[in-house]
Parts: C-alpha cells; sequence; structure tokens
C-alpha cells in the first residue's frame, strides 16, 4: 500500500456519512487533513489497532481539501503495522499461557483413579478433605509430576531457543549438542559402577551423575567456542561428535552392565517424568526464575546477534562475552533438565521452532513463547502418556518425538510460505 | 566535530594489514570517499576505528577524545559502522531489524520516539513499503539498504559505511549515496565510505583518500585525486579524467596493455 502522492476529497456523500458515522479526527504532529471513503476504511483499519490518529469532518457533507504526502502517510503506517504485529504477539502469549493452564489442569486431574474434578480440586485447596490416599495421589505423586512437565518443558526449550541464537543454527539443542547422551553416560556409570565423583550420595547418585556429565559436556562446548578461529558452525560438529563418543561409551556400559542394571539404565534413557521430587522442583524453579529474568535482560543483544556476528559486533555488543555468558546459562538449564527427566529429545528444538514460526526472532516474544511452547508440549505429553493405556504411564522421552514428529511437520508445511507475511 | 588519524597501525595477530595510516582532520558534514583495490586494508581501518579490531598503535581522535580510550558502549554511540556482509537468515522484519539497532543504545522498552525515529529512516530511504517484510526475503540490494538504515537510525557523529553501494541498482547507488548526503549535511556528521566506483566516488565525495597495501597514497579533493598518476599505478590501469557537459567529474578506464 503505497500511494504516490494523494489530494484527499471529501465530497462523496458516503465518504462524508462514513466518517461522520465513525466520527474520525485526523491529526498527526498537528497536521490536520481529510480522507475519502475508501481511505477513510484504509485509516480506519490501521486506526482500529491503536488510535494514533482520529478525525472529525467539521462541516457535514462539505469539500475540503487538505494535502496529505506520502510521508506523512507512511510514517503511520509504518507503525501501525509494527503495532498490529506486537498485539498479535502479546495476544499469542496469552493464548499460549492460557492452553498452558488448562493442560496441566487437566494433567492433574487424570491419571489411573479417575477421581472426578471437583474431588480433586478439593484436595489440592484442602490436602486432607478426602482422606490421606487422596492426599498422597495429588500431592506426592500427580502434582509434583506435572509441575515438573511444565518446569522441564520450559527449561528444555529456553535452553535450546538460546542454543540456537548463540551457536546462530537451527539444529542445536541440548540433545544434538550431546548434553543428554553425556547425561545416561553419566547415569549408566552410576548404575554399573556406583562411580560417583562426590561419594557417599545415596539415591541422588544417578541424578548427580548425570547432571556433572552434562555439565562437563556444555562447559567442553563453552571452552571449544573459546579457542580462536572456531567458528559456531563448528560447535554443531563438536556436539555430534560428542553424541557419538559418548554414545559409544554409554554402550559399552551396557555390555558390562547385568540384566536388572541393564533395565535400569535403559529405562532412565527413555525419559520419564515418574522421577518428580518437590526437591528437584524448586531447584528447578529456581534456576528458571533465575535465567529468565537474565535472558530478557539481554534480549535486544541476543536479536541483534541474530542478524550476523559482524552487524552485532559493530552495534557495539561484545559478542564473545555474550556467548560465554550465555552459554553458561545454558549449561546450567541443559544439564538441571536432563538430569531430572532423563533423554527427552524434541522438545529442545521444538519449542523454539514453534515459537519462531509464531513470532518470529523478537526475544522479547521468542523467549517467552518458546518456554511456554515447551512446557506445554510436555504437559500435553504427559497427559497423553496416562492416556494411552489406562493404569499405564509410558515414559514421555517415546511419547514426545512420536506425537510431536507429525505435528511439527506439518506445522512447518503450513506456515512456512505465510510466517511473514 | 572532527576527526584526526595520526600513524594508525592494525591488523590480525601477527599479519600487520595498517602500516602508519594517517588522515588529516576530517571536519563535520564532509563525505570522505576511501578507495582502493581489494585487500587494501579499507575494512580494517573502518574495523579499527570502530573497535572491531584493536590498533597496535596510533591515535584516533574524535572531537580532540582518543577514541581508543572510549569503552565499548560510548564508541557504539559516536560511532556507526555498515559492515561489508549484510542480509541473514533471521526471521525478523525490516521494521525490527532497524529497530533493534537503535534499541542498542536505548533502554530496554520501545518508547513511541523510537518507532517514529525508525519510521522516519524507512521512509527516507524508501523502505517504508518493506517494513513489514521478512529481512530473510529481501534481495540483496534491499537488504544492503536495511543495512544502511541501520546505522543512519542511531544518529552517530561518524558513519563509516563499507562498499554501500556494492550490490545495488544505478538508481539506488545514486539515491542510497545522495540520501546519505543530505541525511549527514543536516545532522553535521562525518561519513567515510569506501567506495569502488571512481565516478560515484567523484560525483558524492568532498575529499577522496587513496589507500593501498595498508598505506595512504593520497588524501584530497577528488579533481585532486584522480588525476594522480598513483591511481593507475594501483588499480593497473590507464586513466583519463575528463569533465562532462553536466560539470561532473568522469573517470575512463581502460586495461592498461
Amino acid at each position: 500500500m503505497k500511494p504516490a502522492r494523494f489530494v484527499i476529497r471529501l465530497n462523496s456523500f458516503w465518504g462524508t456519512y462514513l466518517a461522520g458515522l465513525l466520527s474520525f479526527d485526523v491529526e498527526y504532529r498537528r497536521e490536520s487533513f481529510f480522507l475519502t471513503s475508501q481511505q477513510v476504511f484504509c485509516f480506519r483499519v490501521c486506526n482500529s489497532e491503536r488510535s494514533v490518529m482520529s478525525f472529525s469532518p467539521d462541516k457535514f457533507g462539505n469539500t475540503d481539501e487538505v494535502g496529505a504526502t506520502t510521508e506523512t502517510y507512511e510514517k503511520f503506517t509504518t507503525h501501525v503495522g509494527y503495532h498490529r504485529q506486537l498485539r498479535r504477539r502479546y495476544l499469542t502469549l496469552l493464548g499460549v499461557s492460557l492452553l498452558l493452564c488448562a493442560s496441566f489442569v487437566f494433567d492433574v486431574s487424570n491419571g489411573p483413579g479417575n477421581f472426578p474434578l471437583s474431588v480433586v480440586f478439593e484436595t489440592l485447596l484442602n490436602p486432607q478433605a478426602h482422606g490421606i490416599k487422596l492426599e498422597v495421589i495429588i500431592w506426592d505423586y500427580r502434582l509434583p509430576i506435572a509441575i515438573t512437565a511444565v518446569l522441564v518443558g520450559a527449561i528444555l526449550a529456553l535452553a535450546g531457543a538460546q542454543m540456537q541464537t548463540v551457536l546462530n543454527n537451527p539444529l542445536a539443542e541440548p540433545f544434538t549438542l550431546g548434553v543428554s547422551s553425556a547425561a545416561s553416560f553419566g547415569a549408566a556409570l552410576a548404575i554399573v559402577v556406583g562411580w560417583s565423583i562426590v561419594p557417599n550420595l545415596g539415591p541422588l547418585l544417578v541424578t548427580f551423575n548425570a547432571f556433572v556429565f552434562a555439565l562437563m559436556t556444555c562447559v567442553f562446548i563453552l571452552v571449544a567456542t573459546r579457542i580462536k578461529g572456531v567458528g559456531t558452525e563448528t560447535m554443531i560438529l563438536f556436539g555430534i561428535a560428542i553424541f557419538f563418543a559418548f554414545n559409544a561409551a554409554l554402550a559399552m556400559m551396557q555390555y558390562m552392565a547385568s540384566e536388572d542394571e541393564l533395565a535400569r539404565i535403559v529405562f532412565w534413557m527413555m525419559g520419564s517424568l515418574s522421577r518428580a521430587s518437590w526437591e528437584k522442583i524448586s531447584l528447578g524453579a529456581i534456576l528458571l526464575s533465575l535465567a529468565l529474568p537474565y535472558s530478557f535482560y539481554r534480549t535486544w543483544q541476543l536479536t541483534a546477534l541474530r542478524m550476523g556476528d559482524d552487524t552485532a559486533i559493530s552495534l557495539g555488543i561484545d559478542v564473545a562475552r555474550l556467548r560465554v555468558e550465555m552459554l553458561i546459562v545454558i549449561s546450567l538449564l541443559a544439564a538441571t533438565a536432563v538430569a531430572f527427566v532423563g533423554t527427552v529429545g524434541f522438545v529442545g528444538l521444538v519449542g523454539p521452532h514453534i515459537a519462531r514460526l509464531i513470532v518470529g526472532e523478537d526475544q522479547r516474544f521468542f523467549i517467552p513463547l518458546s518456554a511456554l511452547v515447551g512446557a506445554l508440549t510436555l504437559s500435553l505429553t504427559s497427559i497423553i502418556s496416562k492416556m494411552i493405556t489406562p493404569g499405564i504411564i509410558y515414559p514421555i522421552g517415546i511419547i514426545t518425538a512420536l506425537i510431536g514428529v507429525p505435528v511439527f511437520i506439518s506445522l512447518i508445511l503450513s506456515t512456512r510460505k505465510e510466517r511473514l507475511s | 566535530m572532527t576527526l584526526e588519524i595520526s600513524g594508525l597501525c592494525s591488523g590480525y595477530g601477527r599479519k600487520q594489514i595498517l602500516k602508519n595510516v594517517s588522515i588529516a582532520k576530517v571536519s563535520g558534514g564532509e563525505f570522505v570517499g576511501l578507495i582502493g583495490p581489494n585487500a587494501s586494508g579499507k575494512s580494517t581501518l573502518f574495523k579499527s576505528i570502530a573497535g572491531a579490531v584493536t590498533p597496535t598503535d596510533g591515535a584516533i581522535t574524535l572531537d580532540g577524545r582518543d577514541l581508543r580510550r572510549a569503552s565499548r558502549g560510548q564508541r557504539s554511540k559516536v560511532v556507526a559502522y555498515m559492515p561489508q556482509s549484510y542480509g541473514c537468515n533471521a526471521v525478523l522484519t525490516v521494521f525490527e531489524c532497524v529497530l533493534l539497532a537503535l534499541k542498542q543504545m536505548t533502554g530496554w522498552r520501545v518508547k513511541q520516539d523510537d518507532l517514529q525515529r525508525v519510521s522516519s529512516v524507512l521512509h527516507a530511504l524508501g523502505l517504508s513499503h518493506l517494513s513489514d517484510r521478512g529481512i530473510s526475503k529481501l534481495s540483496g540490494g534491499q537488504a544492503q539498504m536495511v543495512s544502511v538504515a541501520q546505522t543512519l537510525v542511531r544518529e552517530p557523529r561518524l558513519v563509516l559505511l563499507d562498499e554501500p553501494t556494492s550490490a545495488l541498482d544505478l538508481h539506488h547507488q545514486l539515491s542510497i549515496l545522495s540520501t546519505i548526503r543530505s541525511f549527514m549535511r543536516n545532522k553535521n556528521m562525518i561519513v567515510i565510505a569506501a567506495l569502488h566506483d571512481l565516478n560515484l566516488a567523484a560525483q558524492f565525495c568532498d575529499r577522496l583518500v587513496l589507500i593501498r597495501e595498508g598505506e595512504v597514497l593520497a588524501d584530497g579533493r577528488p579533481e585532486q585525486v584522480l588525476e594522480l598518476k598513483e591511481i593507475d599505478e594501483t588499480y593497473r590501469v590507464m586513466t583519463n579524467l575528463e569533465k562532462t557537459s553536466r560539470d561532473t567529474l568522469y573517470v575512463d578506464a581502460r586495461l592498461s596493455a
């Protein structure tokens, strides 16, 4: 929509009528002018987003001619387009948040017990309302699982989103960079050999070992980025190398393991929410509440990073430092999430990708939406894992990929063309 | 406002690119063309001024203050550098790309004033109709114009443009350079642009600096510099400087035998 130079006439009856009906008042930078019905309509459309202007004809039906230059026209249409986009993005964030709430409630209220919704709610408000059995089921079992699903989904997707931004690669996520396989190896080492870096951890041994190995991998990637001449493209190759190395080591562990140990390793690797506990939840929540504000603080720099290193540097950003800082945050996030639930691939990849398709890469929206979509994905997975066979909860690691992939592919194919129309 | 560069040495690691580069006082509103063959050190000079490369020796003085002592943040407020590479695969609109350049200098929140600045720069460069278009969907020339917009929107005191017209058609070469020129004259900025087209350089620049292998060979008004035999030697061509009927300079060049 780019009119050459338009002189606006307000001499048609319908134009005036419509203008009067909508009582427009064009005032922009102290310039007043009137519009034809067509332009009134066009401005009306723009105006509906935000009242950057309004307009009222002083004399009903009279001809008034005021020249409005293309300049004035463009000056607001460009903003208005942006405002419209912002509003759509805020609505998207709100919509996904509501969906997440609904999914969370459904997740808590659903399960092998088949309790009515009212009973579940009453137990949530007052734990002793329906006896000790329900209290245990809701408070010690369903609620931690539902919260862990949301929390871990958000953490994984946030880590994936930041990795993709910082390493400038749409394939980066905790899984593809070898963090998950390192964690699996750490867990297997604890299960088979019973060896840990910190001795005497008791039941936390497996989780802690997984965390340490995941963190070590992240630190390795971090250190590798500091080596001169290693570009961000090389990082993915490093990640793939790590992935294969740890997979081989893991296979070795599996080969050495007894039948019982092998079963435990395989179960750990499948990724399961049933390891949820309130301690893990509080740890994850603290981490997320530190990582999110920090990411927000850096949003404009991260957005600029997407323009390429040269441009980011020319805008005065210390790219190397930003990258290291973000990778430290990502390392902690990824290692924690993987240690908590085991290998859950795909969420770290799909969350950011869906967010990117919907709101683009303005990090003010991209970061929260990635986290929300990740949380929603894992929350829905948690529901589905209970519903496939009543009474059995399938490991989420299996479900995420199985159901997520077709949805993801169809989404890419359907929105690819018009994502930035 | 003045810029002065004296005895600047710079390079990457052990490889020295710039050898004792000095550019005498440039004052506000002056459009300086940096000419020289490929790999002569033009980009390195820009990066050294902008702070992307740390010079080993010399001084860059802007308004009596040594830029080398300024912090990264301070420097980026006064110097805007448009790199040679442009375009990217980010999912951002043109409007957002220009806005993010501006937001590196102002606070976190987007204010109405920020939006107005972005809109007016987009309008000045004739990019308004592209404002909602994705940056990755643009042609090379359009992406380059966006890159220019990112530089100008910050209203710096010193603008460094690394080959701002390399991907543009004839109309846009002329329109971009004249827009930049009127913009800088309005705001009393200094512009240094690396240009390969000597005719464009002659038409738009107030002053030309010829650089070869990291050394300044000539520095002066276009009609003086373009007449020198160093031009022929540097570019390994034979040139003839003519004056057209419209009183503009024309460099007639052909390969030397």
